[in-house]
């Protein structure tokens, strides 16, 4: 969804939920604050002039380089930045969110961020959000049912962080 | 012996039956593969169905983050293996996207002369494994028959016959051999007249059409709120394909190509003057239509083939080379889909500017269409499971990832 004219009414309604936007990328996104997360696709899929109704696609991308030789060279801080991919069926048009949140809440290794459930908005993201606390490791405050829908409901870690160390061992099968 | 009731009446009435839990899977036949569906019932009647999916997971996206784009390309082969081409396209127009790369007018052609045939196998596979669903056999070895016979031609062209990885990221690992395009040809003229077969076995069976029609009816809504997509999506009434309506680096692979989307549009299908009328006991949304689309959409294909065939020989000149296989990717994001035989395949990559990705996604098709399954099959009978469940046309490999 491309226009500035159409941020501006989100702006309007829901002052203080975006903080960033690039239009000029190859997809065009727009960065909301996490926590404002759930009003925004909520105003999207009900409210808004061009009507989002499906989210088409969820994922997460770990900032974060474990090696500390590169790791001095980015020019980023570690974060994950969650990516939505929303369509709008009448309209035949896709828009991009994307929110950061810190790698760890509160910089404790161990304690999952936390970003609002979109299982309210779109009943089709109960499965997304369940992967991407799978394999990334956010938790999705307000989820009905979120458990591990990929790996074993005893597997540990989160295999898409990068500093991800397969285990050596399961249940007697060797890992490595 | 606390009570004994006089009238025989009063104990039928009283006979409950407990709730139980059924386990489908993960190595039930009619499951697809690995899935495991734990269905909560009370006697026939099934009040919950849960999908429990993971047992083919391999973790692709992680293993994408170790290799180059082009080296990727294997793994989306073993996505959707049963079409394999289509998600090889899918993947590398994601790169080509993100790289701003065009291919040549020979392999824009030839790539929608395979995509085509690559959804017609998968199709066929749809429909024969959806009569082994419902307990016929004979549809099944009809669909492998003319299967084998695309095989055969994908065999010709590149070696492989289940993971082709063919096409590839910047265009397509090798030109076609002399004298296939005729084979091709023989393909479809011996083809089409069977598609009428099929009809009859199946589309017009009046077991068939009493086992689909008005079961697991699915509401426009519902599929958009899911994020279906493919045949799930257009069974549903819903006029999208991203063929048509995708994004300029998919739609420009179809540009002059003639093609209708399979969707009903005021009570009809198009050509469906060649077809069997929809059966008076079918409404839209239901098994029946799901399975029509995909019908419909062989034939469709089969003209997008016929098509791709005159326009990649009218062009001179070479197919072009593939990238190399450490192409640098430009730093940056970019996300696509492709109208792939199950649905919408999309796939996102993040590079930092490396040849490896700094991280890939494969969104999945069958993934938001089987999420839709549990409900469905709320208050459904147990037998009707299966027909719900086959007629979404599910791969676990495309699924699990």
């Amino acid at each position: 969804m491309r226009g500035p004219g159409f941020l501006e009414q989100l702006d309007e309604a829901l002052p203080g939920a975006v903080v960033g936007r690039n239009l000029e990328a190859i997809d065009p996104w727009v960065e909301i604050a996490p926590e404002r997360i759930a009003d925004v696709c909520g105003w999207l899929n009900s409210r808004s002039p061009v009507r989002f109704d499906s989210l088409q696609c969820m994922t997460v991308v770990d900032w974060c380089e474990p090696d500390p030789k590169k790791a001095a060279k980015v020019s980023w801080q570690p974060h994950l930045e969650l990516v939505y991919h929303l369509w709008s069926t009448a309209s035949r048009v896709s828009l991009v969110l994307k929110a950061k949140v810190p790698r760890w809440k509160g910089d404790v290794p161990g304690q999952l961020p936390e970003v609002p459930s979109l299982c309210g908005v779109w009943r089709g993201a109960d499965w997304h959000e369940r992967e991407v606390y799978d394999l990334s490791g956010v938790w999705f405050t307000g989820h009905p049912n979120l458990r591990r829908i990929l790996c074993p409901e005893d597997w540990e870690g989160y295999p898409l962080r990068k500093d991800y160390e397969q285990p050596l061992e399961y249940h007697g099968i060797r890992g490595r | 012996m606390s009570h004994v009731a006089d009238d025989p009446r009063i104990i039928e009435f009283d006979v409950r039956t407990d709730e139980m839990l059924v386990n489908m899977g993960p190595q039930h036949p009619s499951t697809h593969g690995v899935l495991r569906l734990v269905l909560r019932t009370d006697g026939e009647v099934v009040s919950e169905v849960e999908p429990h999916i993971g047992y083919l997971h391999r973790c692709a996206e992680k293993i994408g983050e170790n290799l180059t784009a082009r080296q990727w390309i294997p793994y989306t082969d073993r996505m959707d293996y049963l079409a394999a081409m289509n998600m090889n396209l899918g993947w590398a127009l994601a790169v080509e996207k993100l790289m701003k790369y065009q291919v040549s007018e020979k392999a824009r052609h030839l790539r929608v002369l395979i995509a085509e045939l690559g959804r017609i196998a998968s199709h066929l596979v749809g429909m024969g494994a959806y009569g082994l669903d419902l307990g016929t056999f004979s549809p099944f070895l009809y669909a492998f028959r003319e299967r084998e016979k695309i095989l055969d031609l994908f065999e010709e062209a590149c070696g492989a016959r289940l993971t082709y990885s063919y096409i590839t990221v910047g265009g397509l690992t090798a030109d076609l051999p002399p004298g296939w395009l005729g084979r091709c040809e023989a393909f479809l003229d011996q083809f089409e007249p069977i598609i009428k077969e099929y009809h009859a076995l199946l589309t017009t069976n009046a077991i068939f059409v009493k086992r689909t029609a008005n079961i697991g009816v699915m509401s426009r809504d519902l599929a958009i709120e899911y994020g279906c997509s493919g045949p799930v999506l257009r069974g549903s009434g819903v006029d999208q394909d991203m063929r048509r309506d995708g994004e300029a680096i998919y739609t420009a692979m179809y540009d002059g190509y003639a093609f209708e989307v399979a969707v009903m549009k005021d009570g009809h299908y198009p050509r469906d003057h060649e077809y069997p009328p929809v059966p008076a006991d079918a409404v839209l949304g239901d098994c029946w239509h799901r399975f029509f689309v995909r019908m419909l959409e062989v034939v469709q294909s089969m003209d997008l083939v016929r098509q791709s065939i005159d326009r990649y020989s009218a062009c001179k000149g070479p197919l072009g080379e593939p990238l190399k296989l450490a192409e640098k990717i430009p730093a940056g994001d970019a996300y696509l889909e492709t109208e792939a035989p199950k649905g919408q395949m999309g796939f996102y990559l993040v590079s930092d500017g490396s040849a490896i990705p700094w991280r890939v996604r494969a969104r999945s098709s069958s993934f938001s269409n089987l999420a839709v399954a549990p409900e469905l099959c709320r208050g459904c009978l147990i037998a009707d499971v299966p027909a719900i469940v086959g007629s979404l046309d599910i791969v676990m490999g495309e699924i699990d990832r």
